[in-house]
C-alpha cells in the first residue's frame, strides 16, 4: 500500500492517540509535580497499569527509569519513552504490500473487535489505488454478517463472494479464490467470524480456511491481519497467542483507538510477542486507518 | 472466565490458609500478590487499591491474628469484599406493574448489544412474556437485518423502519404497538457508540427521555480493560444507567470488568452472556461469582443447570442403577448426553468446588465424542455385559467408531473405575477419574 502523505498521517494516528495522550500525558504531569519522591515509582507503574500496559511490563519500564538514577521530569517522561519505543519498535510494522496476484488477505478475530469495518477501510484503501479488490464472506455464522459485508463491498466498489448463512466457511474461501484467479482479481480480502480464542473448533475453522486457501492460490493467505479492539484489556494478549497459533498472524491491527482506551495493550503485545502491529484505526469512516508507526505512538502515549 | 485470577488468588489463599498464626507481615505479602492477582485480572488499578484497603482493614482489626483459624477468616474477608464489589445479590430485571416494561440498551460499538436484546427476548419469552424488538441502530450496515434474523430465531415479534434515520419516531413507534398490544416487554436496540461522542450521546439521551424506560442498561464486553471504568462512569453520568450486563464472559480468563464496574458505576450486573447461542445469559450472582473466582466453585448454578438439562426421573433412576451396580455402558451414554446438553464441560468442571485447578487443563471436547462414538458401535448386548467384550470384539469396535483399540481397552477401564469409584465418591477422589478421562 502506498503510504499516505505523512502528515495526515500523523494527524491522524495523534487524533486517535489524542485521548490516551492526555490521559496518561497529564497523570505523569501531575504525579511529577506532586507526587513525593518515593511515590513516584510506584505511581508511575500504577499510571502504565492504568493505561493497559499490563503489570509485567509496567514493571519493566520503571526499573528500567530506576537505572538512571535520580531524574528530572524531563528525564524521566524521556526514560519512559524511550523504554517504550524500544519495546514497540521490535514490532513496527509496514504497511501491506501486494505479493501475489491475487494477493489474499485473511482477517480474523474475536466478536466485535471491527474485523468487518477494517476490512472496509482496508478494501476502500486498495479500490482507490486503482487495484480490483474482492471480498470473501466467510463469517456464515453471525446474522446478517454477510449482508453487512455486502453493503460495505457495494459502497467502495469492490467485488464480493458469498454464500447463504451456515455455509461451510472454508467452501466460500475456495469459491472466493476461484473467483478471483478467474477474473484477474489483485487483492482478496476473506472476512472471518468473531471467534472467541477459547473456542477450540472454531480456531480450527481458521486452520482449515488457511489450508483451503493455499491448494486455490500458492502461499494464500499471504497475509492474516489480526483485529484488536483497543479497550481490551490483557486478555488480548491470550488473544494473539491463540490466534497465532491457529492460523499464523503475520500482522495486527489495533481498531478503535479513537475512544478513551489508552491503547497501552499494545505495549504488552509487543514485549510478548513478535506480531508486527501493522495498522490501527481511529475512527468510523473509510479513511481511519493509519499505519502503525511506533515512535509516533510512543510519543502520543506520553506526550 | 477468571481462570488465571482463580489460579492465582488459590495459591496465595492455600498458603495462608494452612497456617496456624499469622503475622501483619503475611496479611501484608498475601495482599500483595493478591493485587497483582487482580490487576493482572485486568480490574481497574483504583479499585483494586479500595479493595485491598478494604480487606486489610478488616484482617488487621477484626482479630484475623488471633484467631483459631486465621487463615480461613482471612478467606472469609477476602471472599465478602469480593462479593461486595460486584454487588448485593442476583438483580434481574423486574417487570412494570403497566406494560409494556421498556427496556433501552446502550454500549459502545462491538459489545454484544444485538446479541443481547435477543437473549433477552428469548428469556423473558421463556417466562410467558410477551415482547417486541425495536430496530434502533440505524446506522450500522446490515443491523436492522441481524436483529430481524435474531429475531426469527427467537422467535419474537420485531418493530423496524429500513429507510428511516429518525431513530426516536421509530422507538415511538415500535412502543406504540408494544402499549396497542398489550405486550409484556419492549427491547430496544441502538446503535453502538462511544461514550466520548457528544452528539451520539445526546441522541441517546433524547430516546430515553422521549420513552422513559423502566431500564436503561449498559451493555459492556466482558474483555474490556482499564478503560471498562471510564466508559461505565461517563454512561452512568451522562445517560444513567439502571443495570450493566456483561457481554463475551465464556472468553475471558481474566474478567476484571466485572469487578470493576459495579464499584465505580453503582450500577448492578444484571446478567452476563456467555455464549454465542441465544440461551448463552445467566443471571449474575456476586456471590456465586465471588466462589468461582476464589476457586470454591460454584455448586449453586451447577445444579441449577442440570436441573434444566436433565430429566428428574432419568436421573434418579440411573443413580439407583449406579449405587446397585446394575449401571450399564448404555446408562453411560444417558449420562454423557445429559451433561452434555449443560454446556461446555470445562465451565462445567469449573463450577465444581475443587475441580477448578483442573481448568488449566486441556478439556478434550472430542474425548467425549469419541467415547460416544465407542459405545455406539457396541451391541446391545456388550453394553449391558462389558465383561463380555473381548479381544476381537474390541478391534470391531475400535474399527466401527473410528478409535483405536487402546482407546476402547482405555474407556472399559475407566468404566470399571467408575463402578468401584461410586464407593468412594464422597471422600473426593473423583477428581483425578474425570482428569484421565477428559483429557484427550
Amino acid at each position: 500500500m502506498v503510504r499516505k502523505g505523512f502528515s495526515k498521517q500523523f494527524t491522524s494516528l495523534l487524533k486517535g492517540l489524542d485521548k490516551s495522550r492526555r490521559a496518561l500525558g497529564e497523570g505523569l504531569a501531575k504525579i511529577l509535580r506532586t507526587g513525593d519522591d518515593s511515590q513516584i515509582l510506584e505511581d508511575i507503574e500504577e499510571l502504565l497499569i492504568g493505561a493497559d500496559v499490563g503489570v509485567e511490563t509496567a514493571q519493566e519500564i520503571v526499573k528500567a527509569i530506576e537505572k538512571h538514577g535520580k531524574l528530572d521530569e524531563a528525564g524521566i517522561r524521556q526514560a519512559i519513552e524511550d523504554e517504550v519505543v524500544s519495546i514497540l519498535e521490535s514490532t513496527q510494522g509496514e504497511p501491506l504490500s501486494l505479493r501475489a496476484k491475487p494477493h489474499v488477505i485473511m482477517v480474523v478475530g474475536v466478536n466485535g473487535t471491527g474485523k468487518t469495518t477494517t476490512i472496509a477501510k482496508l478494501a476502500n484503501n486498495f479500490v482507490s489505488q486503482g487495484y480490483e479488490v474482492l471480498l470473501g464472506a466467510c463469517d456464515t455464522f453471525r446474522a446478517a454478517a454477510i449482508d453487512q459485508l455486502e453493503i460495505w463491498a457495494k459502497r467502495v466498489g469492490a467485488d464480493m463472494v458469498r454464500h447463504k448463512p451456515g455455509a461451510d466457511a472454508a467452501s466460500v474461501a475456495y469459491d472466493a479464490l476461484s473467483a478471483a484467479v478467474a477474473r484477474d482479481i489483485d487483492v482478496v480480502i476473506l472476512d472471518t467470524a468473531g471467534r472467541l480464542q477459547t473456542k477450540k473448533n472454531l480456531m480450527e475453522e481458521l486452520a482449515k480456511i488457511t489450508r483451503v486457501s493455499s491448494k486455490v492460490v500458492e502461499g494464500a493467505p499471504h497475509d492474516v491481519l489480526l483485529v484488536l479492539d483497543a479497550t481490551t484489556g490483557q486478555n488480548a494478549l491470550s488473544q494473539a497467542r491463540a490466534f497465532s497459533e491457529a492460523c499464523r498472524v503475520n500482522g495486527i491491527v489495533v481498531a478503535k483507538l479513537d475512544g478513551t482506551a489508552k491503547g497501552g495493550i499494545v505495549v504488552a503485545i509487543a514485549r510478548r510477542f513478535k506480531i508486527p502491529i501493522v495498522y490501527i484505526g481511529t475512527g468510523e469512516a473509510l479513511e481511519d486507518l493509519a499505519p502503525f508507526d511506533a515512535r509516533v505512538f510512543a510519543q502520543g502515549l506520553l506526550r | 472466565m477468571f481462570s488465571e485470577l482463580t489460579h492465582k488468588l488459590e495459591g496465595v489463599l492455600k498458603r495462608l490458609r494452612g497456617q496456624g498464626k499469622i503475622s501483619e507481615q503475611n496479611i501484608a505479602d498475601a495482599l500483595k500478590e493478591v493485587r497483582l492477582a487482580l490487576l493482572e485480572a485486568d480490574v481497574n488499578y483504583k479499585v483494586v487499591k479500595q479493595f485491598t484497603e478494604a480487606v486489610k482493614t478488616k484482617a488487621l482489626g477484626r482479630e484475623v491474628l488471633t484467631s483459631i483459624t486465621p487463615g480461613q477468616q482471612f478467606v472469609k474477608i477476602v471472599f465478602d469484599e469480593l462479593r461486595n464489589l460486584m454487588g448485593e445479590g442476583a438483580s434481574e430485571i423486574s417487570f412494570a406493574s403497566v406494560p409494556p416494561t421498556v427496556i433501552l440498551l446502550a454500549g459502545l460499538q462491538g459489545s454484544g448489544k444485538t446479541t443481547v436484546a435477543a437473549k433477552l427476548a428469548r428469556r423473558f419469552k421463556q417466562k410467558g412474556k410477551k415482547g417486541i424488538l425495536i430496530a434502533g441502530d440505524v446506522y450500522r450496515p446490515a443491523a436492522i437485518e441481524q436483529l430481524k434474523t435474531l429475531a426469527k430465531a427467537v422467535p419474537v415479534e420485531i418493530y423496524y423502519e429500513k429507510e428511516n434515520r429518525g431513530v426516536v419516531e421509530i422507538v415511538e413507534r415500535g412502543l406504540e404497538i408494544a402499549r396497542k398490544r398489550v405486550l409484556d416487554c419492549a427491547i430496544i436496540d441502538t446503535a453502538g457508540r462511544l461514550h466520548i461522542d457528544d452528539s451520539m450521546m445526546d441522541e441517546i439521551r433524547e430516546i430515553k427521555q422521549r420513552v422513559n424506560p423502566n431500564e436503561t442498561i449498559l451493555v459492556a464486553d466482558g474483555m474490556t480493560g482499564q478503560d471498562a471504568v471510564s466508559v461505565a462512569s461517563k454512561f452512568s453520568d451522562s445517560l444513567g444507567i439502571d443495570g450493566v450486563i456483561l457481554t463475551k464472559m465464556d472468553g475471558d480468563e481474566r474478567g476484571g470488568a466485572a469487578l470493576s464496574i459495579k464499584a465505580v458505576s453503582g450500577a448492578p450486573i444484571r446478567y452476563i452472556g456467555v455464549g454465542e447461542k441465544l440461551d448463552a445469559l445467566e443471571v449474575f450472582h456476586p456471590d456465586r461469582m465471588a466462589s468461582r473466582i476464589l476457586g470454591m466453585g460454584d455448586v449453586l448454578t451447577l445444579v441449577e443447570k442440570a436441573e434444566a438439562a436433565i430429566d428428574a426421573k432419568e436421573a434418579e433412576r440411573l443413580q439407583r442403577k449406579l449405587l446397585k451396580e446394575t449401571f450399564t455402558l448404555e446408562d453411560f451414554l444417558v449420562q454423557i448426553k445429559q451433561i452434555k446438553r449443560m454446556g461446555p464441560l470445562e465451565d462445567i468442571i469449573g463450577m465444581i468446588p475443587g475441580l477448578s485447578k483442573l481448568k488449566g487443563i486441556d478439556v478434550d471436547e472430542r474425548a467425549v465424542v469419541r467415547v460416544e462414538a465407542i459405545i455406539n458401535s457396541m451391541t446391545r448386548e456388550e453394553r449391558i455385559n462389558p465383561d463380555m467384550i473381548d479381544g476381537s470384539r474390541r478391534r470391531r469396535i475400535a474399527a466401527g467408531s473410528g478409535t483405536k483399540v487402546q482407546d476402547v481397552n482405555r474407556l472399559l477401564k475407566d468404566f470399571q473405575q467408575v463402578r468401584k469409584l461410586v464407593k468412594q465418591m464422597k471422600k473426593g477422589k473423583l477428581g483425578g477419574m474425570l482428569r484421565s478421562m477428559l483429557s484427550g
